[in-house]
């Protein structure tokens, strides 16, 4: 028993690994094509992974309501359960029972596309995402690839979102959104590329054993600030919230946006930032790593810590300016980014 | 660019139609030329940055800004032609609704304007006791410009610092006066009530505290490299052009003329009081946001002589009951916390004045947005906007 509870939170690379075998050699037995199983455990992995999604949501909303309460002075939710924990799900009840509005001008087919994009985009993230050991539904040997480019496909869906509504502050929103997430693409992906200079791979797995005990934040620390800031303006985040600036564009490419299907997009910005601090965690600081405690905890340990950086981040400063934002990622974190890259591949060349 | 349209009213059945007349439905407005980029682009009078509901229909060419044509009139309330059925004492609360914002100095000019009529002298004490309700005033409302400032500029962390400073000068003057806005506070010949007891130990208390939390709202905010950079030579504004659009306060200050009303018009206590004038070098936005936290600086001093100097006495003259001020005419002018507050009063001899005009300062301020606007992008709208510290229901009356 002790040994199955070790396995349970320690090693659970090897639980799944004989869990799996033994499933495959008893369908091989019986006849039945291990297709299908290996489907079944995919499925499986969906569902735990939009389980994750919806708690991860509650959960963090409340983080953020309360520290940023904290910060200005207030006491945030306190009605809805203990410490108003549960103030999220009253609120996404109060969502789902209002009335889902369509302008009559907007294209119907692609507004109602749009949130379901931006979710799926967020929700295939999670494909690559190592939680713990063995705890990944697929370590691809190009998963840093594969985090980059389904990292960017959010932005199709806030521009069909911003066009598809027919409101001149959404259409404005989304191309601004559009801008945004691709310019600041550029630095994270050459920031990327030099972690996988130090650790030889692509695969997200391997680059988490590839790290020092205390992680690749002090081989790159150029590079953790670079990544911190270019994922932090691809979720659209404070204090480059420029797609959905309230006092602008009254908030951007949601405006015509209600019920569930505002609270779609919703879940997948607050999904998106616990994605940025789980892939700074993962890269940056060790993943799942750690002395003493499982390495669920030590992950969500460190991608919370990274949530708690940007959540503060975003409520001490104000928001930039459109040029402003694109002038930062050309001139100032894509010489940083390219140069952190260039000393990284002379370092580990001569070293 | 796809062709975007307002409303729906093409969709709208035969009957509905026909029940309003087409052309009240929308608005006619300038239509934009086919061949350009540009589009024209609605904001208010339900927008976030208009602070109130004021309209501005801008002409846009991408994010720049091609034109601008503001649209007022939403809360106007005919109050100056109210004033001529009202008597002079009923006037007084009329004048708190012209500026919650600041109502005190609303009180101030109105009431100062008819003890001139009446050619009322009006005792030491109730001087300082206007002078430190004036000030407190004028602290309570470049907070909020601070607050309502940064929420347009997307930090919403300043807007609670400010909002905490402020309700102590709110819970201080609702001590005195019983009211938080629309306090209501002055009469002809002195104040309703005298101030409360511990009206000193809490001023003091404030004082002594806000001028650290005052540098701490100045470092989160003005001093920001965000807000400099979004706020710097834009949206500048010269002194000639300042002057000639008849901008008052802290907004023609910015653009480096020193003009104050308590300097250069004096009135009740303030020649004999030290505190200085701070003047914007550029006229730009970065420069008004400076003036007024500058200005929140020299209050706190004011506030400390008057409290050093404040004489016994009684809290209102011997004014007669039913005011009846002879046949003349006055103006009489305060620095409010926007600018130059002004009534210009005509008394026929009644116990109702012939003619009230108010002279406004976010009338003034606001007719100059078109030209600092022009050439700037969207974003700097709301930062210009914002900069000027407008009060609706002050441009409109």
């Amino acid at each position: 028993m002790g040994h199955f509870l070790y396995d349970l939170f320690y090693r659970t690379d090897v639980l799944l690994d004989a869990w799996r075998t033994a499933a495959h050699q008893s369908w091989a037995m019986r006849g039945w094509p291990v297709v299908i199983l290996d489907v079944l455990f995919q499925l499986g992995w969906a569902a735990a992974a939009a389980v994750f999604l919806a708690v991860n949501a509650l959960f963090i909303i409340w983080f953020e309501r309360k520290l940023a309460a904290r910060i200005q002075i207030r006491r945030g939710p306190n009605r809805v359960g203990p410490w108003g924990i549960l103030q999220t799900l009253a609120d996404t009840g109060k969502m789902l029972i209002k009335e889902d509005i369509i302008p009559d001008a907007a294209d119907r087919g692609v507004f109602k596309a749009a949130p379901l994009m931006v979710l799926a985009s967020t929700f295939l993230l999670f494909v690559v995402l190592p939680f713990g050991r063995g705890l990944v539904p697929a370590d691809l040997n190009v998963g840093l690839l594969y985090f980059l480019a389904i990292g960017g496909l959010s932005v199709i869906g806030i521009l069909a979102g911003g066009w598809a509504s027919n409101n001149k502050y959404s259409l404005m929103g989304g191309m601004r959104s559009a801008a945004q997430i691709v310019s600041y693409e550029v630095p994270a992906v050459l920031t990327v590329l030099s972690i996988a200079l130090l650790a030889g791979s692509l695969k997200l797995g391997d680059i988490v054993r590839a790290q020092p005990a205390f992680g690749y934040i002090l081989l790159q620390p150029v590079g953790f600030l670079l990544f911190l800031t270019a994922s932090n303006a691809e979720i659209n985040r404070g204090p480059f919230d420029l797609p959905e600036s309230d006092s602008e564009l009254v908030s951007g490419f949601v405006t015509e946006y209600s019920a569930m299907r505002f609270a779609i997009f919703f879940l997948a910005e607050y999904t998106n930032l616990f994605l940025a601090g789980a892939f700074a965690a993962t890269l940056f600081l060790g993943g799942w790593r750690g002395p003493l405690l499982p390495p669920v905890a030590w992950f969500l340990i460190k991608s919370y810590f990274v949530v708690f950086l940007l959540i503060w981040i975003r409520w001490t400063f104000p928001r930039l300016r459109v040029d402003h934002l694109m002038a930062f990622s050309w001139k100032v974190l894509l010489p940083l980014a390219l140069a952190n890259l260039f000393i990284t591949a002379v370092l580990v060349k001569v070293l | 660019m796809r062709n975007v349209t307002f409303g729906n009213r093409d969709k709208m059945p035969p009957t509905a139609r026909g029940t309003v007349p087409a052309a009240t439905v929308v608005q006619p407005l300038p239509s934009a030329s086919a061949t350009s980029d540009e589009f024209l682009l609605n904001i208010g009078p339900q927008h976030p940055a208009t602070h109130g509901v004021l309209r501005v229909v801008v002409t846009m060419d991408g994010e720049v800004v091609k034109d601008i044509v503001p649209h007022i009139g939403y809360v106007h309330r005919g109050l100056e032609k109210l004033f001529e059925n009202r008597t002079y004492e009923q006037i007084i609360p009329f004048t708190d609704r012209t500026d919650y914002l600041s109502a005190i100095a609303n009180n101030f000019a109105y009431v100062r304007g008819v003890e001139m009529l009446l050619g009322l002298e009006v005792p030491r004490k109730v001087e300082y006791m206007r002078v430190l309700m004036a000030e407190l005033n004028r602290i309570a409302s470049h907070l909020l410009w601070l607050a309502a400032y940064g929420l347009d500029m997307g930090a919403f962390t300043p807007f609670l610092y400010a909002f905490r400073d402020r309700e102590e000068i709110v819970a201080m003057i609702e001590e005195a006066s019983g009211g938080r806005l629309t306090t209501n506070y002055f009469r002809v010949g002195g104040f309703v009530h005298d101030l409360p007891k511990d009206f000193f130990a809490r001023l003091r208390k404030f004082l002594a505290r806000f001028g650290k939390a005052l540098n701490e709202l100045d470092t989160l905010l003005v001093e920001n490299a965000i807000f400099v950079a979004r706020t710097r030579g834009v949206g500048v504004i010269g002194k000639e052009r300042a002057v000639s659009y008849g901008m008052t306060g802290p907004c023609l200050r910015a653009s480096n003329a020193a003009f104050d009303v308590r300097r250069d018009m004096p009135y009740s206590i303030y020649p004999s009081l030290e505190f200085e004038i701070p003047v914007g070098r550029n006229g730009d936005t970065w420069d008004r946001s400076w003036v007024r936290i500058e200005e929140m600086r020299q209050s706190l001093a004011i506030l400390r002589q008057a409290m050093e100097g404040f004489p016994e006495g009684e809290h209102r003259a011997r004014a007669p009951r039913n005011i009846e001020p002879p046949a003349g005419e006055v103006y009489s002018a305060v620095e409010g916390p926007r600018g130059e507050i002004g009534f210009y009063i005509v008394s026929d001899g009644t116990r109702k004045p012939y003619r009230v005009k108010m002279r406004k300062p976010s009338f003034s301020n606001f007719s100059a947005l078109p030209e600092i606007l022009r050439g700037l992008k969207i974003a700097d709208l709301v930062a210009v906007m914002g900069s000027l510290d407008l009060v609706v229901p002050e441009i409109d009356r």
